[in-house]
Parts: C-alpha cells; sequence; structure tokens
C-alpha cells in the first residue's frame, strides 16, 4: 500500500486486516438501512393512505417487523461493531489479538441476522409456511417462526464475542502500558460494551429459557408480562446502545473536525460511567401503564430516568463547548458570531450537528415520555415513533451516515465520490424528519395509534389539534419520503466511493482533549467498580418486580394460549431447522468471502 | 478533577431541571391524584373467562352514587361491550382484560389509556363530564386484522343511561 507522501498513515495503511473487518461491518449496516428504508417508505406511504396498491395491510406488520429488526438492530449494531473496532486498535495503536476470531463474531453475527431476516421476509411469500410478524419487541403469546428467535440468539452471541476481543485487546495492551490511563475512545467502548452484556442477558435469557422452547412445542405457554419485562430490560439500555458510538463520535471526532478539540476529558469519562449505571434500572418506564406491575416500582423507575437525562444534558455542554473551542481557534468572536467560523461546507460536520440538535428536541418529547401521569396521553400513540425517529432515526442514524463521510476514506484510501452531494443528503435528512417527526408527535396528541396498518377508524372522526389528521398525514408522507431519497443519495454515494481509486494523503489524526485524563480521578477507570454498582442497581430495581411477576403469574403464565401467526407443526419446524440452518451459515460464510476480499 | 465554572453552572441547573421533572410528576400524583396502572387487581385464567363472574358478561354496572363500573374484554380484534355506555358526570373504573394476546385500551383523544394484557387485570378511573361519543382503539399490535380493532365508549345523559338499563339488555 502507498505509504502516504506526508508521512501520515491512515488507519488502512496501518491496520489492513482491522480496516477489513471495520468496512465490512459498516457494509454490513448500510444494506440493512438500505432494505429498512424500503420498507420505511412503503409503510409510510400505506399508513397515510397516499398508497396503499403495493402491499395488504396485513403484510403491513411484516414490513414494519423488517423495518423495526433491521434498522433497529441490524443498521445500528453493525456500525457500532466496526465503529468500536476501528476505536480500539486506533486509540490503543495496536492489532486485534486475533483477526480469526474477529472475522468469526462477525460471521456469527451475519448469520444470526439472516436467520432472523429470512424469518421475517417469508411471511411476505404465501407459499412459505413461515413468519416473524411480531415486530421488534415479539411480545409474547403473539409467536414468531423458531427461526426468528434462534437467529437473534446466534446475534447476540456473536456481539458478546465481538466484546470480548475488544477487552481482550485492551488487557493485552495494558500489560504493555501498565502505567498509563485507559485511552479515551477505549474506555468508550469498554464501559459501553460493560453495559451491553448486562442489558443484553435478560432478552438472551427470554429468548433461549421461554420464547426459543415455547416457538418449538416444547412448553405450552409462557407469562407474556415476564418475557415482555425482560424485554424492556433490554429495550430500554439498547437505545444507550445506539446512541453510545454517536457520543464516542461526538466526543472525539466532532471536536476535531469543527477544528478544535476536546473540552474536557474526565467529564467525558464521567458521562459514560453514568451511563452505565442508569442505562439498565429504567426498563419499566416503558411499563408504566402495564397491570401487574406496582406503581411504586414504576416510580422509582421514572425516578432513574430523569437522572439518566444528566448525562445526555452534560454531553449538551461538553460538545457545543468543544466546538465552540474550535471555532475560535479559526478565529470565531462574539457571543454568537463564532458560530459563522464553523466548517458548514463539510458534510461529516454538518450532518453531526444537525443531529445534536435533532437530539435536543428529542430529549425534550422524552421528558413527556418519561414524566409517569402525561404518559397516559401518548403511551402507544404515534408521538412515540414520533420521539425515536428523532433520537435512533436522527441523532444515531444521521451522526452515523455523517461520520461515514469522515471514516470512509480513513479505512479505505477512497476519497469520497461527491461531498456536495453529501451536503445535501444531510441536510435533506434533517428538513424530512423535521416534518415527519414533528407531525407524528401532533398526530399522538390527537390519539393516533402507532404500529397500524390503517390508523382511520370507520366509528369516529379525530379532533383536529395542531393541524386535522389528513393535513398531517401529508405532512408525514413527504418527509418520509424526503427521508427515503436522502437514503438513496448517501448508498449511491458511497457506492460510487467504492468504486474511486484508492489514493495517498488522506489521513486524519485525533488531537488530545484540552483538558487531559491526568485531570480525571484515577477511580474513573476502575472498570470492575462501576460494573460492580450498575449490576446492584439493576438488582434493586428488577429483583422485587421480576419477583412479583413470577409470583403472580408463575414463570409459564395463567392460561395463557399460544397465537401462531405460522402454523407449522412443532415437529416440522425441528425437522427443517438443521437444514435451513446448514444454508444460512453455507450464504453467511459466501458472503464474508466476498466482503473479506 | 478541573471543572470549568460554566459546566458547574450548568450541571447545576440540569441536576434542578431533573428535581423539577420528579416534583411535577410527584405532584401529579398526589395533588390532582394521577393514579398509574397497578398491581391492585389479582391475576386471572385468560382461559377461563367464561365462568369470571365479571368478565363471562362485559357490562356497566352502578356501585353507588355516580359510581359505575365497566367490565371490559379485549380480543381479536373487538372490544365487548360494544359501545361502552356511560353516564355524564360520572366516575367510571374500568376493568380490562384480554382473552388472547397483547392490546391496549385507548379511549382515542383523553388520557383514558392501558396496556390489556392476557392473565392480568387493568384497572382505571376515569371522570366523565358533558355526553359525547369516543372512539376507542387498540394501540398495541394484536395481529393481521389490528387496525379493524374498535369500538366506542358512548357517554350519555343520565336519562338516556337509565333507559338503556332498563331496557333489559343485561338480564
Amino acid at each position: 500500500m502507498s505509504e502516504a507522501i506526508e508521512g501520515e498513515r491512515t488507519f488502512v495503511d496501518k491496520f489492513p486486516e482491522e480496516a477489513a473487518v471495520v468496512r465490512a461491518a459498516m457494509l454490513g449496516s448500510f444494506l440493512a438501512l438500505t432494505l429498512g428504508a424500503i420498507f420505511g417508505i412503503i409503510q409510510t406511504l400505506h399508513r397515510t393512505d397516499v398508497f396503499r396498491g403495493l402491499i395488504s395491510s396485513t403484510d403491513y406488520y411484516t414490513s414494519l417487523t423488517a423495518h423495526g429488526v433491521f434498522l433497529a438492530l441490524s443498521f445500528t449494531t453493525f456500525f457500532l461493531v466496526g465503529l468500536f473496532t476501528w476505536a480500539i486498535v486506533r486509540s490503543l495503536d495496536r492489532p486485534l489479538l486475533n483477526i480469526k476470531i474477529t472475522w468469526t463474531w462477525y460471521g456469527l453475527m451475519a448469520a444470526g441476522m439472516t436467520m432472523t431476516g429470512i424469518s421475517i421476509l417469508a411471511g411476505f411469500v404465501d407459499a412459505l409456511d413461515m413468519s416473524a410478524d411480531v415486530l421488534f419487541t415479539f411480545y409474547a403469546p403473539l409467536q414468531a417462526h423458531p427461526l426468528f428467535y434462534a437467529g437473534l440468539a446466534v446475534f447476540i452471541v456473536g456481539s458478546w464475542i465481538a466484546g470480548a476481543d475488544w477487552f481482550r485487546t485492551w488487557l493485552a495492551w495494558k500489560r504493555e502500558h501498565p502505567d498509563e490511563r485507559i485511552p479515551l475512545q477505549t474506555f468508550m467502548v469498554l464501559t459501553t460494551m460493560a453495559m451491553w452484556y448486562i442489558a443484553s442477558s435478560a432478552v438472551a435469557a427470554s429468548v433461549l429459557i421461554f420464547l426459543l422452547p415455547w416457538s418449538l412445542g416444547f412448553i405450552d405457554q409462557v407469562n407474556p408480562t415476564l418475557t415482555r419485562t425482560l424485554f424492556w430490560f433490554f429495550g430500554h439500555p439498547v437505545v444507550y446502545f445506539w446512541l453510545m458510538p454517536a457520543y464516542l463520535l461526538w466526543y472525539t471526532v466532532l471536536p476535531k473536525i469543527a477544528g478544535g478539540r476536546l473540552f474536557s476529558d474526565p467529564l467525558a469519562r464521567v458521562v459514560f460511567v453514568l451511563f452505565l449505571l442508569l442505562s439498565t434500572p429504567v426498563g419499566i418506564h416503558h411499563q408504566y401503564l402495564d397491570p401487574g406491575i406496582a406503581e411504586g416500582f414504576k416510580f422509582i423507575s421514572m425516578t432513574n430516568t430523569m437522572f439518566l437525562l444528566l448525562p445526555s444534558l452534560l454531553t449538551a455542554f461538553t460538545v457545543v463547548a468543544s466546538v465552540e473551542y474550535g471555532a475560535r481557534q479559526r478565529g470565531g468572536t462574539g457571543l454568537l458570531g463564532w458560530l459563522t467560523e464553523l466548517p458548514w461546507r463539510k458534510p461529516e460536520f454538518t450532518g453531526m450537528m444537525l443531529a445534536g440538535l435533532m437530539f435536543a428536541a428529542g430529549g425534550f418529547s422524552g421528558m413527556v415520555n418519561a414524566g409517569m401521569n402525561i404518559n397516559y396521553m401518548i403511551h402507544n400513540t404515534i408521538w412515540v415513533p414520533g420521539h425515536f425517529h428523532l433520537t435512533v432515526g436522527t441523532a444515531v442514524a444521521l451522526t452515523f451516515m455523517a461520520a461515514t463521510y469522515w471514516i470512509w476514506p480513513q479505512i479505505s484510501n477512497k476519497p469520497i465520490y461527491s461531498r456536495s452531494i453529501g451536503l445535501f443528503q444531510v441536510v435533506l435528512w434533517f428538513i424530512g424528519m423535521a416534518l415527519m417527526s414533528n407531525a407524528m408527535h401532533a398526530q399522538g396528541i390527537l390519539g393516533v395509534p402507532r404500529r397500524t396498518a390503517e390508523p382511520e377508524y370507520a366509528g369516529f372522526e379525530y379532533a383536529a389539534g395542531f393541524g386535522g389528521f389528513e393535513e398531517l398525514n401529508i405532512q408525514i408522507a413527504i418527509g418520509g419520503t424526503l427521508l427515503f431519497l436522502s437514503t438513496v443519495l448517501f448508498i449511491g454515494n458511497l457506492v460510487l466511493t467504492m468504486g474511486n481509486p484508492k489514493v495517498s494523503g488522506l489521513a486524519e489524526t485525533l488531537p488530545p482533549a484540552l483538558s487531559g485524563p491526568d485531570d480525571a480521578p484515577r477511580v474513573l477507570d476502575n472498570l470492575r467498580l462501576w460494573v460492580g454498582i450498575a449490576l446492584v442497581l439493576v438488582v434493586l430495581a428488577y429483583a422485587l418486580p421480576l419477583g412479583a411477576i413470577i409470583s403472580r403469574g408463575g414463570l409459564l403464565g395463567p392460561g395463557v394460549g399460544t397465537y401462531p401467526v405460522w402454523l407449522v407443526p412443532a415437529a416440522d419446524a425441528l425437522a427443517n431447522a438443521p437444514a435451513l440452518l446448514t444454508g444460512v451459515v453455507v450464504d453467511a460464510i459466501a458472503a464474508l468471502a466476498e466482503v473479506g476480499r | 478533577m478541573h471543572i470549568h465554572a460554566y459546566e458547574k453552572l450548568w450541571l447545576a441547573a440540569s441536576i434542578l431541571l431533573i428535581l423539577l421533572l420528579i416534583g411535577s410528576v410527584t405532584y401529579g400524583a398526589v395533588g390532582p391524584g394521577v393514579a398509574m396502572v397497578s398491581d391492585t387487581e389479582p391475576a386471572i385464567d385468560a382461559g377461563g373467562l367464561d365462568e369470571d363472574e365479571r368478565f363471562s358478561e362485559p357490562r356497566v354496572e352502578q356501585v353507588g352514587e355516580n359510581e359505575y363500573e365497566a367490565y371490559v374484554v379485549a380480543y381479536q380484534f373487538g372490544f365487548e361491550p360494544d359501545p361502552i355506555v356511560v353516564p355524564e358526570n360520572s366516575r367510571v373504573t374500568f376493568y380490562v382484560t384480554s382473552r388472547d394476546v397483547i392490546h391496549g385500551f385507548e379511549v382515542a383523544g383523553t388520557n383514558a389509556n392501558t396496556m390489556v394484557v392476557p392473565g392480568e387485570v387493568s384497572e382505571i378511573t376515569v371522570e366523565t363530564d358533558e355526553p359525547q361519543e369516543y372512539g376507542l382503539i387498540c394501540n398495541e399490535y394484536c395481529g393481521a386484522g389490528h387496525h379493524v380493532m374498535e369500538g366506542k365508549v358512548n357517554v350519555v345523559s343520565q336519562a338516556e343511561f337509565e333507559e338503556q338499563q332498563s331496557g333489559g339488555e343485561d338480564e
């Protein structure tokens, strides 16, 4: 590979094997984004009754399941594992211990997601006796094909091995550098993964102990409140799992792009520790309106949730301060005049800033969701997806896309095909989401439900609030269409970039923080301590509610039946599973070989 | 560890905001008395609703002066009774359970909203005012026909309510 003329080497120059993994992970992520966006536009037009010709209202739920799983699990997690691999190797400045292990977890995650994806998409094909129309939350007693649950389990196990890979690489580095502070990016990766282990253990238990055996016919019924609670044990921290890679980029990459450096390394560590501690003992706030859970538990969860605002509010300060420092370094002056000195023509900068701005708006609608008694007004209305399209759908997704314009040249030595199209693309996303999300919030206040193929009803009409139901539908449809176009531009730009020839001189370095790690108390790096406290908080928040749920309904549910959306007898499923699995694994290995080249 | 003065100010303001939010929720609970759906009702056999005193015949019953109880069953894909008729200016407690999967119970445009979980009974109390017809919708995905699952909650005048009750609907 060409040595850069300036002597600076890019990530791919220094670590070609790791860069191949990062590229493969990100391409997996963008494949999921493409699929998710296609289902997204179909749904937007269907739900708003602009165009209902493509799918039936029954298939809408197959599409919605695919949209949720591909975007919320696959797009986010594959980008995360790519970014974290880059961050670990870059900040420790050493290769991973064994690249074969790295490809193994990548293969497991790809195989797991392929299994789950097949089980969902089979729902569109009437000839196949397979479906998984259970949405991203897969609440029992609605049942999916066993392949859906098995795929999720394989995917999660893959992510666990990924975490172990990064922890082991860090431990090896620690032996080589016994007295050094954990580099900031590595610290962020390790705390995020510690949170992930705690959170995903619950959903893994739910899938392996209850849902998979139940779908195979080994047990007749499950306790719907228990599996639902185990889902939300995982379901809230998973939103921080999506968000932490975006935070990593805001803290360590955005200040550099703005022309400055991070304001405070110690505060960044404090923020990630707070997320490790507080992300999990809050899941019951998704169940404020659930029967069978005492009000006191809900109140505890509400209090924890409000304190979880703190790390995000601190982030807002640090990120804005770092960007302002960058602007003043570039000659910016005045109370707000410095804003004009920022590199607004760079898609990576403008994209991340717009993502951060929308995250602030999402934070405010999140405070409404968290406010236990106001939750009655908006629970399960379209307000809620309006909220999370600002958070995961913009703060995370737009940051990932913007960061790609910066990081892709580092991991491929190929310059971006068109940075102007990139800039247009991130702005288009912002405009599309502003329209769509705002109208979704407004419809939610009218009582329009989420997760429905046809939100208009025969027996009544919605009262008019901030615009009538129909008018808001049009805004949603226009916004969704702009978002789809934005995704097409992003993917197209990236594909053309991949066709670019390799060049040298693309290397970017990341400067250290203004207030460096030496200002941070040593105790912040004591991961054992923080994981210990996090576990104690989880036990305090969950032991009693889980105990009460089990003592009320039993481990396997109070007389609740099974509502299969697919009707294959369990025996058939068992017989078919190995053949299917083999096919999927063969496909995945073939795909892997393709990407690895 | 060095913390900038502005950062300290921001931190203090953030904590104040958090305490205000917790305070407002607490006030909502103890002041206006917004109670959350809770575990007050014992678990129930979802497969045996036909033998249950309250849910074998879903209905509205008067239990005190201006106090009513409504026993509602949600199922794929509807609500029983339909419509749910309650009198104006009264206090109505809904007891809602499910025969099959998880559903939602939302009186559109109001804060009468709860999850409905098989094996559990959701209890929410609301106050009605003027006569009005409300849409009742399931706001949790419950299967292929989820979007057709709807009902009505009709708040009617006292006179009309008494007339309907004596109409022999539940005798």
